[in-house]
């Protein structure tokens, strides 16, 4: 005779109460987004028009728009990320392909792994102290350096990583074709690599367009529109902190159109680079 | 003919190198260079906050870490209130997302179906996607009106006069202070540290799992007692990552915090941490001021570095073990 396994009451209890708290927290990790999600929307669409497409910032009680300050986003954002692509890509390269397990790479890695997660504001009072204090003027730029200070060891890490992957026969074949190796990293692991270094850039770029806070004393603000990144530039994280904290109420549906639009864009790349991430290789 | 060309082959010295291979020296310069700038701009950031912040630390010497008061219009600076304000906000938040971080990862890897794995996990990853001004807004403009009514002023209400609880609470309740912050904090840390628990607990043996179902656990008590242990080094460095973020946070914070200096009386109350006070001040701060606010700077960096350190010699010895 066989007699079925249950354990005791309190034991049961004790698990049905911790998968319920489980279950409790998801629920509030899910709830909580929808929350901000809904309330960006609903406020946000609030205040979306076509003038906030067409027209620069206003002056309190004024009509206007977020022209000047999506443009100088994208200026400042492109220009950094250019600049991090580069920086990170061949250092993600040397870590990958020539530290092999030197004390100098170790060190490096670890730097990289700081720098990725030092609060970003502290790489605003970096650039401040560099670039604007010496030249006596905020400027684009600065702003630009900035977010690519900041997105440089995101893109660092991932192309170390993904590097790493591609397999080393990849690596022999070529050589023993008779490609020399900076040869065989540019066209052969970084070609393999590219879906995955795409992510890394993606995700980067999704980071440094949502960052306000090394933005408020590099590039400042600027109420017109200009494409001259020499001088301060707006930019929407700026304009919505500025504008959310005032007491005019057409500058806040201002900050709730942008804070919908910087959160969107943000979310869309993010998506964007997950399934580019979780795309199945062609054989 | 054909045996002559054979002996030119044989005879002729093989090529020594690639073609082109007179650029591999340059490209691995290059790389190297890249790097090196890499740790040439983390030695940047020190060295130019320790000079920036020198003038206040060096007018103040070790009161500047020990007083509270914070004064432009004095010129007398002391980082403490903003200090424990930092470490208190983090710790809360720490608090409160730790237990949530890990019924979500618990719940994402032995409890969820298959089917919304996918979506639910997605959609916790977009939760660290959103950008932290918009967790400013949010919690500005939607949560603490919401947090002042229906917690604020009941928990006020329900206090007991002269007891600790009484004490802790105290506080215009207009939504804004220490706690709301620790509780913004915490949802955005709370992505990060439920993907890091996430991945440790995938790294669980499956016979070792099974084994313990074998001799008859429950769920909670193989999570409990087995699937934790295996965990537990790695799980203290995806707590320590969590809390680096929450010491850092700017934007949020500067929303919600209510911004008053000197040493937070009450979780209700207002109060600043190191990141808000620096983005309020520094734009327009001169001399001394905007010194002491690097000094502050400086001070941020040293805490989240130790932090950070200790986090990855503890999630690298899990993952190499």
């Amino acid at each position: 005779m066989s007699r079925t396994y249950a354990p005791r009451l309190s034991r049961r209890l004790g698990n049905a109460a911790f998968l319920v708290f489980a279950c409790a927290a998801t629920a509030v990790a899910l709830i909580a987004l929808f929350a901000i999600l809904w309330a960006l929307v609903k406020q946000g669409v609030e205040g979306l028009n076509l003038q906030v497409f067409t027209q620069s910032t206003p002056a309190p009680g004024s009509e206007g728009g977020l022209l000047n300050a999506i443009l100088g986003s994208i200026m400042m954002s492109t220009l950094g990320l250019a600049g991090a692509v580069f920086v990170g890509v061949l250092a993600g390269t040397w870590l990958s392909e020539y530290s092999r397990n030197s004390a100098y790479g170790r060190v490096v890695r670890f730097v990289n792994d700081v720098l990725l997660s030092a609060p970003s504001i502290l790489i605003g009072l970096f650039i401040y102290g560099i670039m604007v204090a010496p030249m006596k003027g905020f400027s684009g730029y600065a702003g630009a350096a900035a977010l690519g200070l900041i997105a440089a060891p995101v893109i660092t890490r991932t192309t170390e990583d993904v590097l790493r992957l591609q397999p080393i026969s990849l690596r022999e074949a070529s050589v023993a074709l008779g490609a020399p190796v900076w040869r065989t990293i540019l066209q052969v692991i970084w070609r393999s690599a590219k879906a995955g270094m795409l992510t890394g850039a993606l995700l980067a770029f999704a980071r440094i367009s949502g960052e306000t806070a090394p933005l408020l004393f590099t590039a400042l603000n600027n109420q017109f529109l200009s494409l001259d990144m020499s001088k301060p530039t707006a930019n929407l994280p700026v304009v919505i902190f500025q504008f959310a904290l005032s007491a005019y109420d057409d500058w806040r549906r201002l900050a709730w159109a942008g804070a919908l639009l910087i959160a969107a864009a943000v979310l869309t790349v993010t998506v964007i680079a997950r399934i580019l991430a979780r795309e199945p290789k062609r054989s | 003919m054909t045996a002559a060309q054979a002996i030119d082959v044989a005879a002729a010295p093989p090529r020594p190198v690639a073609r082109g291979a007179f650029l591999d020296r340059a490209f691995e310069w290059l790389c190297f260079g890249a790097a090196s700038l890499l740790l040439t701009a983390l030695a940047g950031v020190v060295i130019s906050l320790a000079i920036g912040g020198w003038p206040a630390l060096a007018k103040f010497g070790p009161t500047f870490f020990v007083s509270a008061t914070w004064d432009p219009v004095a010129e007398v600076y002391g980082a403490a209130g903003a200090v424990v304000g930092t470490l208190v906000t983090s710790a809360l938040a720490l608090l409160i997302a730790l237990p949530l971080a890990l019924g979500v990862a618990i719940f994402l890897v032995e409890l969820c179906p298959t089917v919304l794995r996918r979506p639910i996990g997605t959609a916790v990853e977009l939760l660290a996607g959103i950008p932290s001004i918009v967790y400013g807004m949010w919690g500005l403009f939607v949560f603490a009106p919401w947090f002042a009514k229906h917690v604020q002023m009941p928990v006020m209400m329900a206090a007991p006069p002269g007891t600790v609880w009484e004490k802790i609470t105290t506080g215009v309740p207009n939504g804004a202070g220490i706690l709301t912050a620790s509780i913004i904090l915490a949802v955005m840390i709370l992505p990060f540290i439920a993907a890091t628990l996430r991945e440790l607990l995938l790294t669980v043996p499956a016979q070792v799992r099974e084994s313990a179902y074998g001799l008859g656990s429950t769920t909670f008590e193989t999570i409990r007692l087995v699937s934790l242990p295996y965990i537990r080094t790695g799980a203290v460095g995806a707590v320590m990552l969590g809390l680096g973020r929450a010491l850092g946070e700017t934007m949020a914070v500067t929303f919600i915090i209510g911004n008053a200096h000197g040493l937070p009386t009450s979780i209700f109350a207002s109060g600043s941490t190191i990141a808000s006070t620096i983005a309020n001040e520094f734009a327009e701060s001169t001399g001394l001021h905007s010194a002491a606010l690097i000094a502050l700077g400086l001070t941020l960096f040293v805490i989240t570095f130790i932090v950070l350190a200790l986090a990855r010699a503890l999630i690298g010895r899990q993952t190499h073990a």
